[in-house]
């Protein structure tokens, strides 16, 4: 027996998931996932946006059933599956990134929220705030039971919903992405709070994308990918290459191909981005986009991708950096000024930001000319709307009965089609797309693909930001690599070899050491 | 799903929606024809010559205000100062009326008077982004005190009246309100569904980010439905005053809002904006005078009828809940 499987005797797993699988309707969103973890360790869970890491989370939860064959133990006892209330009783307790804290209440009321101690049928206030005092001292932290949490920061309001776990007596504690909005400083707190959790014996199911967070933190990491589970390395295994390559190993030969065009330094310049910051995120992204060009976006969710697509298209104001459009420089103060520019931009969130549901095919593509086509006097111009709406459904084959149908009667990748139909119109010399195959079937992902790469032909200059990492490496001519708001690096094809997901993958969580 | 089966299950999704379009415009006809069939039944009277030119004059006023109402209510907000507004300019068309030479300018300055006064809202919604419901509650107390203050708080008489033909006068047997309210309505349809303006509001009130990243400049559209509210309480306020001889910034146009609101949700505008038409509007209108007129005629007392209005408003606003909820979007 090796001294490694001597510990993991004595360990014992305070929870086992086996074969859990869920589908939605003919998605599948986990595929027989299992996940052992163990008291009083931090179970590192890894994957690319999309995995089905949440996925997972919301069936410990109990936010998600699991499809039959699945089942959840505790202490290796079953545990009841899909109901919320019996996994918090449990001792299961997850901290979201978006913080669900009353701020106009208390630290002490917030910890007690729905749970209040009572007496003869009333909250029992000094109960209340002593209970509250004792488990603030156990996480080691310095605010007082009483304050208003509004007045606190991000970072310790996050250990307000840590103590309010532990207040339900948690045994596991799942934290996403918990470091996104902290400084340097609330991080190294909350990892020596993680420290005093790990020594109570409460496991800690911790999913992060940052690779640093994981090497010094980490006892065991796993990986899902595509829905699947792909492995658990152990503390003494970690590896940044072989934990890249568990996350992104996948066949390609599925996905759409192109002829890569190798990066021409001859090609003009049609859009040349410098300095962009926005305050906040974003700090000094600067890049070139060519013409006839496919230039990919690549990053994790939450880089800063969709937000720096914003700022050139003006759809957000800018605090800092300069465009160029074809050579002249251009100043952009909102999305009018960008269309007629030339630039137009496809949103990730077609639904909210995108379609009018309630209004006509018809109108949903003419919506960006309708001032151009107009007759004297402000009047429709109805024909030449008509006219456009019919060639953009035969030219881009949106499927529906008539132009005149509503939008929102359309699937998802039909309306996606519309979207694109509108911004053509607008006749770009430039185009931001933004996940443009997100909740698309996968023909009409392929008519898409085909697309761009006919607009490039073109000439058009192409900006794709896509979470998929088969689909940049299928349609992009070259990457650039977002992390924590800048431009982390460039991947480019180079003769007989391909863009290599490996490169991005490195990119993109940090793990490639620059 | 195959594509085949993909596309007639668009198809059938498509027809019902069309279906349901169809339904909320013309909803709310059946109930109008119900309504007068039944107050006929209850009183012979009702169904005359004189009785019907009664209603349709009745129901002028509130429906030039419906009009302006249905413009602000496709944006996705709301107009509770057109019965303010309508007051003042009445106060003004008056007032200017009584200047020797400057008679038949009264109708004019109440609709200039009126327009003043929805360009401070819609620029308050659209620059400042205050919300509509804040804004023009503060505008119906504001302006009402305007309206009081024109005429030192007392009722202002012109019974030489140039413009009375408007209140009181017909041509080829219609009277001029129903002319000026029916114009108002075929206007409005004009601007909304055949003008890219008419698009555009349909598009703020769908989804006024999508509109925003289309191009579209919300801001001006959104100072367009609030001045045309105004300048129509502002005709309203001269339709009023040519029929009364007369304006008094207390009592006039007292809760006309509430009755301009419920005749626009009564015709099928959704109340989160984007989707509705004028001619439910009209309908609408028409429902609340038949309403009003027939109660009176079947001898309800004055207080029943405020109670039946008001269930009538709560349950318009129902059924524009059912409706959202048959028509959630995929």
């Amino acid at each position: 027996m090796t001294a490694a499987a001597r510990i993991e005797t004595a360990r014992r797993p305070v929870l086992e998931m086996r074969h859990i699988s869920k589908t939605f309707g003919p998605i599948r969103a986990l595929q027989d996932v299992s996940l052992t973890v163990h008291a009083g360790e931090l179970h590192a869970l890894m994957g690319e946006n999309g995995a089905g890491k949440s996925t997972l989370m919301k069936v410990l939860s109990g936010a998600y059933r699991p499809d039959t064959g699945g089942e959840i133990l505790m202490d290796g006892m079953p545990a009841a599956t899909g109901d919320p209330i019996k996994a918090r009783a449990n001792g299961i307790a997850v901290i979201y990134q978006e913080l669900s804290l009353a701020p106009n209440l208390t630290v002490a009321q917030n910890i007690f929220l729905g749970n209040e101690p009572r007496r003869f049928g009333i909250v029992d206030r000094d109960q209340c705030n002593r209970r509250a005092k004792e488990i603030i001292a156990r996480l080691g932290v310095s605010f007082s039971a009483r304050a208003s949490v509004s007045s606190l920061s991000l970072g310790e309001r996050q250990l307000v919903e840590i103590a309010r776990a532990l207040s339900t007596s948690a045994r596991i504690i799942v934290m996403d992405e918990p470091t996104t909005s902290l400084t340097s400083r609330e991080t190294d707190r909350l990892f020596e709070v993680i420290a005093t959790l790990k020594s109570q014996g409460i496991a800690i199911i911790y999913i992060s994308h940052r690779m640093e967070e994981v090497y010094q933190l980490a006892d065991r990491v796993s990986v899902l990918r595509d829905s699947g589970y792909v492995g658990t390395l152990e503390r003494s295994d970690l590896n940044a290459s072989r934990l890249v390559s568990m996350m992104v190993g996948r066949d390609l030969s599925a996905f759409y191909k192109k002829d890569h065009r190798p990066p021409d330094s001859k090609r003009a310049i049609a859009l040349s981005v410098r300095g962009m910051s926005d305050g906040n995120l974003l700090k000094d992204c600067s890049f070139d986009l060519h013409k006839g060009e496919v230039l990919a976006l690549a990053g994790l969710v939450g880089s800063g991708r969709t937000e720096l697509a914003r700022l050139i298209f003006g759809a957000d104001r800018h605090t800092s950096g300069t465009l160029e459009l074809d050579g002249e420089p251009i100043t952009i103060g909102s999305p009018r000024e960008a269309l007629d520019a030339g630039i137009a931009y496809l949103t990730e969130d077609r639904k909210e930001l995108g379609l009018f549901l309630d209004m006509s095919i018809s109108d949903n593509i003419s919506m960006g000319v309708l001032a151009r086509d107009a007759r004297a006097g402000g009047l429709r111009d109805f024909a030449t709307a008509e006219r456009r709406a019919s060639k953009a459904v035969s030219d881009l084959s949106i499927r529906t009965r008539s132009v005149q149908a509503n939008a929102g009667s359309l699937s998802g990748g039909n309306q996606q089609k519309v979207l694109l139909a509108r911004l053509l119109e607008t006749e770009p010399r430039v185009l931001i797309l933004d996940e443009p195959t997100r909740g698309v079937d996968v023909g009409a992902k392929s008519e898409i693909y085909r697309l761009i790469d006919d607009l490039a032909k073109k000439g058009i200059a192409i900006l794709m930001i896509s979470s998929e990492l088969p689909e940049v490496i299928g349609v992009a001519d070259r990457v650039l690599v977002m992390r924590d708001g800048a431009i982390s690096g460039e991947v480019t094809a180079s003769e007989g070899q391909p863009l290599s997901q490996e490169t991005i993958m490195e990119l993109a969580t940090g793990a490639a050491k620059g | 799903m195959t594509d085949k089966a993909t596309e007639m299950s668009d198809q059938a999704v498509g027809r019902s929606r069309r279906l349901r379009t169809a339904f909320a415009a013309l909803g709310m006809l059946p109930v109008l024809i119900l309504l007068a069939a039944g107050f006929q039944f209850m009183n012979p009277r009702f169904l005359t010559e004189t009785n019907l030119l009664i209603v349709t004059q009745q129901s002028s006023i509130n429906i030039v205000l419906a009009a302006g109402m249905t413009f602000v209510i496709l944006t996705g907000g709301i107009d509770l100062s057109v019965g303010s507004i309508l007051a003042a300019s009445a106060m003004v068309a008056v007032m200017v009326s009584l200047v020797p030479e400057w008679g038949m300018l009264g109708v004019p300055a109440a609709i200039l008077v009126g327009l003043g006064f929805g360009v401070i809202n819609g620029l308050l919604v659209a620059y400042i982004k205050l919300p509509p419901f804040i804004v023009t509650l503060g505008s119906l107390t504001a302006v009402r005190g305007v309206a009081r203050l024109l005429g030192q708080d007392t009722t202002v008489f012109n019974s030489d009246l140039p413009f009375d033909f408007i209140g009181n006068g017909s041509l080829f047997g219609i009277p001029w309100l129903v002319i000026i309210a029916l114009s108002v309505v075929v206007l409005s349809w004009l601007v909304l569904k055949r003008t890219v303006l008419g698009t555009w509001i349909y598009a703020v009130g769908g989804n006024a980010e999508a509109a925003r990243l289309t191009g579209i400049k919300v801001p001006l559209v959104l100072l367009f439905v609030y001045g045309v509210s105004g300048l129509l309480a502002g005709l309203g306020g001269a339709m009023s005053a040519a029929r009364l001889y007369a304006a008094n910034g207390l009592q006039l146009g007292q809760s006309y809002e509430l009755d301009a609101i419920a005749a626009v949700i009564l015709g099928g505008t959704s109340f989160v904006g984007g989707v509705g038409s004028i001619w439910g509007t009209l309908i609408g209108g028409l429902i609340i005078a038949v309403l009003s007129n027939g109660l009176i005629l079947a001898g309800v007392s004055d207080i029943w009828q405020y109670i039946i209005k008001g269930l009538v408003i709560i349950v318009a606003v129902a059924l524009d809940r059912y409706r959202l909820q048959a028509g959630a979007r995929t």
